[in-house]
């Protein structure tokens, strides 16, 4: 039997209500100054080193994005580890604090379904991050084109949007993740404490124990040892296994579409490279070729983390 | 049988091993106050969350205004208010932004919500605090809220679980005085409590639940006849002149069972109210009638007599 009328009846509601809480809310608004307030000082660090470096570069604006400012990453590398932070931020305590307000019940007793419910807080989500990322970007723009007086050509504009979509899938993978905790656990510190503990997880410890696992399930080989080479397979498994964080996605992804000249994100041999004009940049086509797969990973995980949530919900009690 | 708004038959809700609701059946006719009423943990509120098709069905039937409030939730819950238990609003909103929450929710055009919400806070006598936040709001006014928001929704039904649990004297006899307005308007009511002489005092009929099943079902005289046998215990206090045999006359009268006497008071048990008829014998006695009184069921009686009988029965099968 199917069930009567459309699963997104109320859905724009429930986004609008959301989303206006969001923007209304303070720590929202703390969240985003401390990202605008990075992001402003990581550009400044930029503007300062390229000025002292190069005039000559044909990517200019995607070197603001890129470049490292010592002791700060790079503005694309601060994103990798601040997105995850407020993307937590956001959805915590989305579906807990209805609970924990005893709101939950009554608005399911109005006509609409959970699907709604469900969909219409990630969609606020997505929303609300996708406006800070925005802001952001023309931030960025806006004071290169002011202090570096050079203004950017069509492919780097929709090199940096690209950019700027990719952030917004690994926004959805952080965001997901978090409303599928407020759904599991129904206490917002637990859900909180276990989010920022995966957090820190993926940037500090993952990329180490992704190395160490490597060399244990990839032994290196002792002809390459010798050589002082490093073993392919070992680092073919070592970047599997860092592929799992979707940090690592993120970051590789970032590379290939910021840094036009990348031609692989993997280990390859010299003969590979043979014919290939070195240091020449990609058509941007290129370049979302050798991306696509991390880009896809990232929405099939976003998507795969939100179902686990609708899952849950669904056959979650109403009831305190 | 077309009159009935809700029907259940065989309704069953199971957890596992745990039989929360077991096979109970029940009809509430249009327009009246039916009260469910039980220790707590007795089954109610699984069972209207049934009702509402908040929760999954195991087994047996049920309609809601001609609908399966399983298949067709949304119709259900289109026509039906629910006051949950504790109630709980957005705090950081003002009482008319939560009642425009759920007027979207309903899809109300927006001229329409403006004039329902107000109309909605003027009946539960809101009005002036319409643009307080909710934070600031005592639990009656919260409650008070929340039936302003099914008077909003224009419901045929509204379910009420635990309406004045936790309200002082005042503000009880208030809300039951709003619950009692919107009968007289065609609503019908259901209404869930452990407080009797409150469900007493508003509801037509009322069912008993215990321990997942309905155990009494009828209007409170229907079961106090059931439950108590006589239904009226009249007090007589009479000073009778030596040599009449006033117990004797007053056990003569008819309808009275039996007849109690403590000093200068007589206790009778009587099938009606038989104090014109007692009055009369106390006269012809030449007796001094001081004063007269009848005690009517008080569902406060039932309920522990009925749990008296049960108790000691059981203690007899124990026995045995």
């Amino acid at each position: 039997m199917r069930r009567e009328g459309s699963a997104f009846q109320g859905l724009g509601t429930v986004v609008l209500k959301e989303l206006s809480d969001q923007m209304s809310s303070i720590r929202i608004f703390v969240l985003e100054l401390l990202v605008v307030a990075l992001a402003v000082v990581s550009v400044a660090l930029a503007i300062r080193q390229l000025g002292l470096t190069t005039a000559e570069d044909p990517f200019l604006l995607l070197r603001l994005f890129t470049v490292d400012n010592p002791p700060l990453p790079s503005f694309a590398g601060m994103l990798g580890f601040l997105i995850p932070l407020v993307a937590i931020g956001l959805g915590f305590d989305a579906i807990s604090s209805e609970h924990n307000r005893r709101t939950l019940s009554r608005v399911l007793a109005q006509p609409i379904y959970r699907d709604a419910l469900l969909m219409g807080k990630f969609l606020a989500g997505m929303a609300t991050l996708g406006i800070m990322l925005l802001a952001m970007w023309l931030l960025v723009v806006g004071a290169g084109l002011f202090m570096l007086g050079v203004p950017p050509n069509g492919d780097e504009i929709l090199r940096s949007l690209v950019f700027l979509l990719i952030a917004l899938c690994y926004c959805g993978v952080w965001l997901a993740f978090a409303m599928l905790l407020s759904i599991v656990f129904r206490s917002a510190a637990t859900a909180a404490l276990i989010a920022l503990g995966v957090w820190l997880f993926f940037v500090f410890i993952w990329p180490s124990l992704a190395s160490v696992l490597a060399q244990v399930i990839s032994p290196p080989d002792v002809r390459y040892v010798l050589l002082g080479l490093p073993t392919p397979g070992t680092i073919e498994m070592q970047q599997t296994l860092a592929r799992f964080s979707p940090n690592q996605l993120f970051a590789e992804a970032v590379l290939a579409i910021l840094s036009p000249s990348t031609r692989a994100l993997g280990p390859i041999y010299l003969e590979q490279l043979q014919g290939a004009v070195m240091g020449t940049a990609l058509p941007l086509q290129q370049s979302l070729l050798i991306a696509w797969p991390q880009i896809v990973g990232l929405i099939a995980s976003t998507i795969v983390l939100f179902v686990a949530g609708y899952v849950v919900f669904q056959r979650q009690e109403v009831r305190a | 049988m077309t009159d009935n708004v809700i029907t259940a038959h065989g309704l069953t809700k199971r957890y596992r091993r745990a039989t929360v609701v077991d096979d109970i059946n029940f009809d509430v006719a249009k327009g009246e106050i039916f009260g469910l009423l039980g220790p707590n943990g007795a089954g109610k509120t699984t069972t209207i969350l049934m009702l509402l098709g908040l929760t999954e069905v195991t087994s047996g039937e049920v309609r809601v205004l001609g609908h399966n409030p399983v298949r067709e939730p949304l119709a259900v819950k289109r026509r039906v208010g629910y006051l949950p238990d504790s109630v709980g609003f957005y705090d950081y909103l003002t009482a008319a932004e939560n009642l425009a929450y759920t007027a979207r929710l309903m899809g109300f055009p927006a001229a329409e919500r403006e004039r329902r919400i107000m109309s909605a806070l003027e009946r539960v006598k809101l009005a002036d605090v319409a643009n307080k936040r909710v934070r600031t709001f005592s639990r009656g006014m919260r409650q008070r809220l929340g039936l302003a928001e099914i008077v909003m929704k224009g419901a045929e039904i509204a379910i009420l679980d635990e309406p004045t649990s936790g309200l002082d004297p005042q503000a009880t006899v208030d809300f039951l005085g709003l619950i009692e307005q919107l009968k007289h308007e065609g609503v019908t009511v259901l209404l869930s409590s452990h407080l009797l002489d409150q469900v007493q005092r508003v509801c037509d009929r009322v069912a008993l639940f215990q321990a997942g099943r309905i155990v009494l079902l009828g209007s409170v005289p229907q079961l106090a006849k059931e439950v108590l046998g006589a239904g009226f215990i009249v007090e007589v206090d009479a000073v009778a002149p030596p040599g009449a045999d006033l117990e004797a006359r007053l056990l003569a009268v008819p309808g009275v069972t039996a007849v109690q006497r403590s000093g200068d008071r007589y206790r009778l048990n009587a099938t009606r109210d038989v104090r014109p008829d007692a009055a009369r014998a106390v006269v012809a006695a030449d007796g001094a009638l001081s004063r007269l009184s009848v005690d009517a069921p008080s569902l406060e009686a039932i309920y522990t007599r009925y749990f008296q009988r049960k108790d000691q029965s059981e203690g007899v099968r124990d026995a045995a």
